[in-house]
């Protein structure tokens, strides 16, 4: 019996299931559910244990459809690595009721499906705009609104907070300073926003405000060709593109059903696990600038620009490297590039040594970090946390030991665990990720698979350059390739890969043309961050500096 | 002051229109000295340019390794990052700028003290970049003048230090920006 039928008996015992529709599509559970069953099932499936991940919730578009709208959530169990897909449909004005009542972490999810298709969540505390600003019309990834119509901001809000029982989100407490930090700031890295309400140095209420760098990744990617919006990947979390563009070249590719050569996976996880180590850099460098400490930043730099001259290498740019293709790599490497990552390692196992002495053994960065702030695992859970800081609270989940890809069950390498979920876990996990990353990479540059680095399926993959300026097939198929452009089957299916901040989640719907029907990213900072402002509140002022620092965010990803 | 020399060689020859008060001695000696004074001014102000990190995006990961070991920005003068712009007078944009996020940059800019410059690093802050999208500003020239426009996506760290080598060329020849003196702030900030 499959997954999918042994639910159906079960959850018919307990729900009314007349109205459901289940399907498996590309080895996808899915149930459509009517609005008015959907708490009751969630809430089955949480507390008897079947899923305790609420890993993404989003919306789509079908305007030709009645009822137009379709909210999708994801569901994931750690245990067996089992995912479900709930949908259910909803018509302009209908409501969802709000889900965050059994996972906590769905409150971001829902406020951006509002913000992006104006579908209402009754019951939703903070029903609020989330990516665009406070002055946009409109719901811009509904199909009816043009990809680049702007309208401009002329102001920004002033401090404002969550609305809770008894306190308005929009009233301040005059006993209490008020302060705003950000979007330009130091310790914001870049575009963040966190305001709060301080009693001398104890927050009682933090805020948050994001989309700051809303760069409209989804309508984007509506718009273009499948290749086309690898470039667009990159920028999602720039401090690690390699991963992102190996995340949707999988998705896509599982889409079309094509399996990459190994020599082209053995790329992947290279790429993967250096930038694993440049993205754990960037983190535990600004994190030590961030409480003071500008020496590891300084020197954790000198071997990131290493690892971008073995990326200038392979491909010509340092950052944002776009060098997959939907069906293996874009070139090979060149000759002796394996054995440059090879000395690389070399170089930077020495240097994870001195920079885990550096940090993780200084007397002031134990003391700043160590019990500041822990998130307990059920919480962690709660919110969606993955990647580094969900095993920093101490549980042990990560993609590629738990649903191996690319041949990572072959490998010999561990996944490190913290035990209190608090600053120093975090940063503790990171170093030894990077120690791990270059294991991985050592035993596949050992024996690196010969063979093609793509696949040559002529309706997937251009023709080499050779055959299109030498003989006509070539030139016809780059041709036909160029003109229709790739078109996966109809379908829908959701694919993730365990990047450096947690489960890089791709949600895809193909309705067969060239371009993405829908594209939605499952970034793993964004749920997260959300739970940002209960974390800090009743810690101090520089704690808080010291969190979001952990969090790791990345505003690419956080606001895509 | 061994670099000094260069600078002064490039000091425009004194005007030799007279008016008819002042006697031509006296006239070429005030000129002399007030465009020797705007060379040594303008020496050290290209060679101490403090520059706010206006890092938004992926740009601002690029710029952190201009900054960093290997390209190392002090060279040129310009290593005392400030974030706080009353105590910068050079704005490194360096990466996309929302439609949210423009009301805050002009902010910025007005608050950077004088004489200031703008450089612009990045396609996306030069001109939206492939974000042709409906929540991109498409160029922070849209709300601030821009001295130095550096293309790339995002440029190398060689192609910023040569926007900042250009920008230091620009002042100490006295480049005129009418982009700067033509500027207004858009009324609503």
């Amino acid at each position: 019996m499959s997954n999918i039928e042994a639910l159906k008996s079960e959850l018919s015992q307990h729900v009314n299931v007349s109205q459901f529709v289940w399907t498996n599509t590309y080895g996808d559970d899915s149930i459509t559910v009517p609005a008015d069953s959907l708490i009751e099932v969630l809430l089955y499936l949480r507390d008897s244990d079947k899923f305790d991940f609420l890993m993404d919730i989003c919306g789509v578009d079908w305007p030709n459809r009645d009822p137009r709208f379709d909210v999708v959530y994801h569901l994931f169990n750690s245990k067996n690595s089992q995912r479900l897909r709930l949908k259910v449909a909803v018509g302009e004005g209908d409501s969802v009721p709000t889900a965050t009542g059994v996972w906590i972490g769905a409150d971001w999810f829902e406020r951006e499906a509002y913000d992006m298709f104006g579908i209402v969540f009754s019951g939703h505390p903070n029903l609020r705009k989330i990516l665009t600003h406070h002055q946009f019309i409109g719901h811009p990834l509904r199909k009816d609104y043009e990809a680049d119509h702007q309208q401009h901001c002329t102001e920004t809000l002033p401090i404002h907070f969550d609305h809770q029982e008894g306190s308005p989100g929009d009233v301040l407490n005059p006993n209490y300073v008020p302060l705003n930090v950000g979007p330009s700031h130091p310790a914001m890295h870049g575009t963040l926003r966190v305001m709060a309400e301080l009693d001398g140095e104890t927050i009682v209420r933090a805020g948050l405000e994001i989309g700051y760098l809303h760069r409209c990744f989804e309508k984007m990617a509506e718009t273009h060709p499948y290749n086309q919006v690898i470039p667009y990947t990159d920028r999602l979390n720039y401090c690690s593109a390699p991963m992102n563009n190996v995340g949707y070249c999988k998705a896509v590719e599982r889409l079309l059903g094509v399996e990459i050569p190994p020599k082209a996976q053995a790329m992947r996880v290279i790429l993967c696990e250096l930038s694993r180590i440049i993205d754990h850099i960037v983190s535990v460098g600004t994190g030590g600038v961030d409480l003071g400490a500008l020496t590891a930043f300084f020197h954790l730099f000198t071997y990131r620009e290493k690892v971008y001259n073995l990326f200038e290498k392979l491909c010509g740019a340092r950052l944002t490297v776009a060098l997959t293709r939907i069906g293996g790599m874009a070139q090979d490497a060149p000759d002796g590039w394996f054995d440059d990552v090879k000395d690389f390692c070399k170089e930077m196992s020495v240097a994870v040594d001195e920079i885990s002495s550096l940090m993780l053994d200084n007397k002031i960065f134990i003391k700043r970090t160590q019990g500041v702030l822990p998130v307990k695992a059920a919480d962690a859970i709660a919110w969606g946390y993955t990647g580094p800081l969900l095993r920093a609270s101490g549980v042990g989940l990560d993609l590629r030991k738990a649903k191996p890809y690319y041949g990572y069950d072959a490998l010999d390498f561990s996944i490190p665990v913290g035990t209190n979920g608090d600053i120093y876990d975090r940063y503790q996990v990171r170093i030894e990720e990077m120690r791990q990353s270059i294991r991985i990479i050592e035993q596949i540059c050992k024996n690196v698979p010969g063979g093609d680095y793509t696949i040559r399926d002529k309706g997937i993959v251009l023709p080499e350059k050779k055959d299109v300026y030498g003989n006509i097939e070539g030139l016809m198929n780059h041709f036909m390739l160029v003109i229709k452009g790739l078109r996966p089957p109809v379908g829908e299916l959701y694919d993730a890969t365990e990047a450096a901040n947690g489960e890089l989640g791709f949600y895809l719907i193909s309705d067969g043309s060239a371009n993405p029907y829908r594209l939605k990213v499952r970034p793993p900072c964004f749920a997260i961050y959300q739970s940002f402002p209960s974390v800090v509140k009743g810690g101090f002022l520089a704690d808080a500096i010291a969190t979001v620092a952990s969090m790791n965010v990345i505003a690419g990803e956080l606001d895509r | 002051m061994s670099s000094s020399g260069q600078s002064f060689s490039n000091i425009p020859a004194p005007a030799v229109a007279s008016p008819a008060s002042q006697s031509d001695e006296e006239l070429a000696r005030s000129f002399a000295t007030t465009s020797r004074l705007d060379a040594v001014v303008a020496w050290g102000r290209k060679n101490s340019l403090w520059p706010l990190p206006y890092g938004t995006a992926c740009c601002g990961i690029e710029l952190m390794s201009v900054m960093g070991p290997k390209y190392d920005l002090a060279r040129f003068g310009a290593e005392v990052v400030r974030f706080s712009p009353r105590q910068a007078d050079l704005l490194l944009v360096a990466g996309t700028i929302t439609e949210k996020m423009a009301p805050i940059l002009v902010r910025i800019y007005r608050q950077l003290l004088e004489p200031k410059y703008v450089i612009s690093m990045g396609a996306c802050a030069s001109s939206g970049g492939f974000y042709r999208s409906y929540h991109v500003l498409q160029g922070a020239d849209k709300v601030i003048p821009v001295d130095v426009y550096v293309p790339g996506c995002p440029p190398t760290p060689e192609a910023v230090l040569d926007g900042v080598m250009l920008l230091q060329k620009m002042i100490s020849d006295g480049h005129p920006r009418p982009w700067r003196q033509n500027w207004k702030a858009p009324d609503y900030v």
